[in-house]
């Protein structure tokens, strides 16, 4: 339980680095945490005390094996998180060269 | 085989695209053309199919479904699907005309049809993280297609959306590693046959509301709408404000909460009282703003409350009214955007205050209407939409939430004439627009009129009915996992 909790605090942590944080380049860097985050919380559901990985050998008695699901759902998000930083960090480029500044308050052109 | 033919197409399509239309700028807009006609065709024969042979379940690599992603068309994803291609079909012939202006026509093809496939597979997805895949690709191409103009305040928009677009899938995905936990399955058909153990899953209720609270707009998590709407190049915009908001937020809450989830009464209430202060919050906005597009996005956030108004009194009449309006409002607010484009290609500028006048006629025709048919005037479709859901609000007791849809069907109506009112001033030289804006602009007008006639009693049954019961009866939907697994 105290795992959860802390992937859970991850999770909070990157929210707070999205949320506070002024800096293009943080607030890219804490979607990623909240990331990382999510995909241990994915990681721990598969885990059992004391379990192998899920491979059938021959040779190997059958033991309990953990969950091989969420494993494959964790790839799959990783890929997903690749696609969606490197279109925020060339987002954050262009930015850059438009305003010249990776600050957040003074990159308001679009309530004017 | 029918069901995995709308995610290959546009994403074959896009890669040739890459391929073939760097070298020919034309392929690439007849090439987008030629696949959207051809997913129309498909998807106008997705509801004979499913009334002759019952909901089409197709299991990727022929194995059974707990072991595989299925992909499932019952009547709710066939309708969708008809939305989508259908105002995907007009979009794209609005843009072969729109695009020329800009320099890289096959990367804005290719974007389009890669968010195609992301949309059309959200739709037909019969896999819960399936779904979230389908999601992430249709946001990624959306992150690209609104930045696509190149401004600054484009970029920015576009840095705000994809921010905001990423802590909310993130949500999703943590929901979605919840529900696996509790139920043990992803396929949403065994969850929903499963789901007496998901009754009291506030978390998950609460990350999903969340989750897809912010992809549909409601009101404490629309404000980036307004921003990347408009800054998307006019026909995207269309697609923006008329589908994809409806696939991924009022679609899938529809069909998470309302047919995988076990419905919880909590769930009903939040939605109803969001959905009421969006409506209300949009349309206030709404009418102080001078940028056309800008105040249609806050439009479009005030109609979206409607539907989820409609979805959060969980009765068949407001599922009917939130159907029927998620419909009529994707043909009128892509209408709408679509106008918007050739006005602003006409007077240069998309500020109210500042135009002239130079509108010529057909625009200027089609505008009235689709201005008219969103703020509720009878003959057209949107009317019907919105008295059905307030009927429903007052039928299920719910009076005070009918009075303030009553009311901001008013305040609609006085924003709407307001920017008609400033948009087409005296009479100057009217300036000329493509053919294939006409075309698009004509079509998508006649259409406001034709969804009208769905509400009529004979055509009723076939068609809004069907959707209508395929939403109510969670036993056939979780009976399809028996049919696909052979059991």
């Amino acid at each position: 339980m105290n795992l959860y909790m802390m992937s859970f605090a991850l999770f909070l942590v990157g929210l707070y680095g999205v949320l506070v944080k002024r800096n293009i380049v943080k607030v890219i860097i804490g979607t990623g945490i909240m990331g990382y985050a999510v995909n241990l919380f994915l990681i721990l559901i598969a885990y059992k005390e004391g379990a192998t990985f899920p491979i059938l050998l021959p040779g190997k008695e059958q033991t309990i094996m953990v969950d091989p699901l969420p494993q494959a759902l964790v790839l799959t998000s990783i890929v997903i998180e690749l696609g969606v930083t490197a279109v925020l960090v060339a987002l954050a480029i262009n930015i850059h060269r438009k305003y010249g500044t990776f600050d957040l308050k003074s990159i308001r052109r679009l309530k004017e | 085989m029918i069901a995995s033919y709308f995610v290959i197409i546009p994403l074959v399509t896009a890669f040739l695209i890459v391929l073939f239309g760097r070298k020919a700028e034309k392929i690439a807009g007849y090439l987008s053309l030629f696949a959207t006609i051809i997913l129309m065709w498909l998807s106008a024969l997705l509801f004979p199919i499913i009334n002759i042979q019952g909901a089409i379940v197709y299991q990727l690599s022929d194995w059974k479904i707990p072991y595989t992603i299925s992909l499932v068309i019952d009547h709710l994803s066939a309708f969708m699907m008809i939305i989508i291609s259908l105002i995907a079909l007009l979009s794209i012939i609005y843009s072969i005309n729109y695009v020329k202006k800009f320099t890289s026509n096959w990367g804005y093809y290719s974007l389009f049809m890669l968010l195609l496939a992301g949309l059309n597979g959200v739709t037909i997805t019969g896999d819960l993280f399936n779904l979230f895949v389908f999601m992430e690709i249709a946001l990624i191409a959306t992150y690209a297609l609104v930045a696509f103009q190149g401004k600054a305040e484009h970029y920015e928009a576009s840095f705000k959306y994809a921010i905001m677009g990423s802590i909310s899938s993130t949500l999703i995905l943590f929901g979605i590693g919840c529900v696996y936990s509790m139920t043990s399955s992803l396929t949403m058909m065994q969850i929903s046959a499963r789901s007496g153990s998901t009754a009291g899953l506030y978390l998950v209720s609460a990350l999903f509301l969340t989750g897809f609270g912010l992809k549909s707009a409601m009101f404490p998590l629309h404000s980036w709408l307004p921003d990347a709407h408009p800054s998307a190049p006019s026909p995207v915009s269309a697609m923006l404000s008329g589908v994809l908001i409806k696939v991924l937020g009022a679609y899938a809450i529809i069909r998470v909460f309302y047919m995988v989830l076990e419905p919880s009464k909590m769930v009903n209430e939040v939605l109803l009282l969001f959905g009421t202060l969006s409506m209300f919050v949009g349309a206030i906005m709404a009418i102080a703003q001078k940028d056309i597009k800008r105040m249609l996005g806050f439009s479009s956030v005030s109609q979206m409350g409607y539907i989820l108004l409609g979805i959060g009194l969980a009765t068949p009449l407001g599922f009917f009214g939130a159907i029927y309006h998620i419909l009529n409002h994707a043909v009128l607010k892509s209408l709408l955007f679509l106008d918007a484009g050739a006005i602003e290609e006409m007077e240069g500028t998309r500020n109210l205050e500042k135009m002239q006048g130079n509108t010529e006629p057909i625009t200027k025709s089609t505008t009235y209407m689709g201005a008219l048919g969103i703020s509720g005037v009878p003959p057209f479709g949107g009317f019907f939409s919105k008295l059905i859901i307030i009927v429903a609000a007052i039928s299920s007791g719910r009076y005070i939430y009918a009075i303030i849809g009553l009311i901001v069907g008013v305040m609609t109506l006085g924003y709407y004439l307001g920017m008609l009112k400033k948009a087409f001033k005296e009479k100057k030289e009217p300036k000329k627009i493509g053919i294939s804006l006409k075309i698009s602009l004509v079509i998508l007008a006649c259409l406001t009129l034709v969804t009208a006639l769905l509400f009529v009693p004979g055509l009723r049954e076939g068609f809004l009915n069907k959707v209508v019961d395929c939403i109510t009866d969670r036993e056939a939907y979780a009976a399809l996992f028996k049919v696909g697994a052979g059991l």
